[in-house]
């Protein structure tokens, strides 16, 4: 059972102690990373998964529970804490979709009727649909990322999830974050988008590598997170009649209530 | 002397890794000494030397660099101990990678690409089967699930063997390499044995042969059948 997890604060790329020394996560809730490119957020969530005991670049520590996590705890797959959606776009596996899921169920001591599962939730977020016999390199940025959000959401079921710029890749973002963010989990997301971000209860910023300052979302931030969501949906709706080759002759903006 | 052979797929990140180890091991006081070898060129002499690891680089040119490797270790030691090292560091760029150039009582690194695909882990045999410890590099480039396919292949290849996941870049997983290494034994070379025996080489194309029709080849050859035969006198 993990209730919290603990990242204590490192070195940023000047080698300099990170202004943030210290950030608790508790179960439930949904952290955001923000910061320009190159600032380093992924490396923040690239600690955190392999549960970083002042090992990597940043020298941060991670604490599960407040104890350090055992080195088992830290590399088998099958007593893994932490499912990442790492940022890469396709899958560079020489296998077809149905074995790579079966394999991966393996290693992850998941049943093998997982497969068939992962590639339906997979089929709910993407396009068009993915197949069982399909080669993995073939599929598509969009189908790709559906697959490592679903195979991450079924098979790598663990309490903290790690999403790295889901709105990449032309998949629907908050169907993907609602699959991935199962009840009781740590959850961190990775995000320039503003819609996002301000969904989650508190954002890390980042700067230089380093964690620059914490922001608790604020109240009236949280209702400007409600309009941006129906900007979104106006326009993934949009979106999708684009794709559909549909003719757009007006939008309704009463709808978003701008 | 302790004795650490390390051996990898071309471009791997051998050199990157164990310069992140090498570091950590100079921190903790413990004298290095670096012998790369390599076929034909290499400049990753200059990047250990920048560290301030006495460094000797061996051009295998026309030979086997595993077998280059095996047949100067005893010269090497020997330079190893005249720089009051502690520690001999072979970095080797293997060719086929069906030799494996770890003795019985060095410690064995074989460092392998994620990236190279979750089957080359089943190809490359001796060099991975026989290590101590399998160090994966370049993970952070795929996802999540290929990196635990990946190291579930390796383990299946070699079920005793320490897995590190290390990046040459950050760093990550260098430290535990380097601990590897610090509490490794002396190795004395008098009864020392390599793990694995070297593939067979004793055909004609071994000594230079170069036309490719089957009446040129002399010696043991083996048919794409599987039928091995002898020819000659």
């Amino acid at each position: 059972m993990i209730d919290k997890v603990t990242v204590l604060g490192g070195y940023n790329k000047q080698g300099e102690e990170e202004p943030v020394k210290k950030v608790v996560i508790k179960k439930g809730e949904i952290v955001g990373v923000v910061g320009p490119t190159g600032s380093g957020k992924s490396s923040l969530i690239g600690d955190i998964e392999q549960l970083a005991q002042k090992d990597t670049f940043s020298k941060r520590k991670i604490l599960v529970n407040d104890e350090e996590p055992s080195y088992d705890d830290r590399t088998n797959p099958r007593k893994k804490m932490v499912a990442q959606l790492s940022q890469n776009m396709n899958f560079l596996a020489d296998m077809s979709v149905g074995d790579f899921l079966n394999l991966h169920a393996k290693c992850r001591g998941a049943s093998s009727k997982c497969a068939d599962a992962v590639i339906k939730l997979a089929n709910t977020l993407t396009g068009e649909p993915i197949k069982k016999e399909h080669e993995l390199t073939i599929l598509s940025g969009g189908q790709s990322r559906a697959l490592m959000v679903a195979d991450v959401a079924i098979i790598s079921d663990s309490p903290i999830v790690l999403i790295d710029e889901i709105e990449n890749a032309g998949i629907r973002k908050h169907d993907a974050l609602n699959v991935l963010s199962g009840h009781g989990k740590i959850v961190m997301v990775v995000t320039h988008d503003p819609v996002l971000a301000l969904m989650t209860d508190r954002r890390i910023v980042m700067r230089s590598g380093g964690m620059e300052k914490v922001i608790s979302t604020t109240e009236s931030e949280k209702a400007i997170s409600k309009k941006l969501s129906r900007i979104d949906d106006l326009l993934l709706n949009l979106r999708d009649k684009v794709r559909n080759g549909d003719v757009i002759e007006d939008i309704n903006m009463d709808g978003a209530n701008l | 002397m302790r004795m650490i052979i390390v051996a990898g797929t071309p471009g791997s990140g051998k050199t990157a890794v164990l310069i992140h180890a090498l570091r950590s091991l100079k921190e903790r006081n413990l004298k290095s000494s670096v012998v790369k070898i390599d076929c034909l060129y290499t400049d990753d002499g200059k990047k250990f030397e920048s560290i301030g690891i006495p460094t000797k680089v061996g051009l295998s040119m026309d030979m086997c660099p595993d077998h280059f490797a095996i047949y100067n270790i005893e010269d090497m030691i020997e330079w190893a101990r005249e720089n009051d090292s502690e520690c001999l560091i072979v970095e080797t760029a293997g060719l086929c990678h069906r030799c494996a150039p770890y003795t019985l009582n060095s410690l064995g690194v074989c460092v392998i690409d994620a990236t190279s695909g979750p089957n080359t882990p089943l190809k490359v045999g001796p060099f991975l089967s026989t290590a101590d410890i399998a160090v994966i590099t370049k993970g952070d480039m795929i996802s999540q699930a290929e990196r635990e396919i990946f190291r579930e292949r390796v383990l299946e290849v070699n079920p005793k063997c320490k897995v590190i996941d290390a990046n040459g870049l950050s760093g990550q997983g260098c430290m535990e390499l380097a601990e590897e290494i610090y509490k490794s034994e002396e190795v004395s070379l008098e009864e020392e044995k390599l793990r694995h025996s070297a593939p067979l080489a004793v055909c004609t194309l071994c000594v230079g042969e170069t036309k490719v029709n089957k009446k040129h080849h002399r010696g043991i050859l083996r048919k794409i059948d599987g039928f091995q035969t002898y020819k000659g006198e």
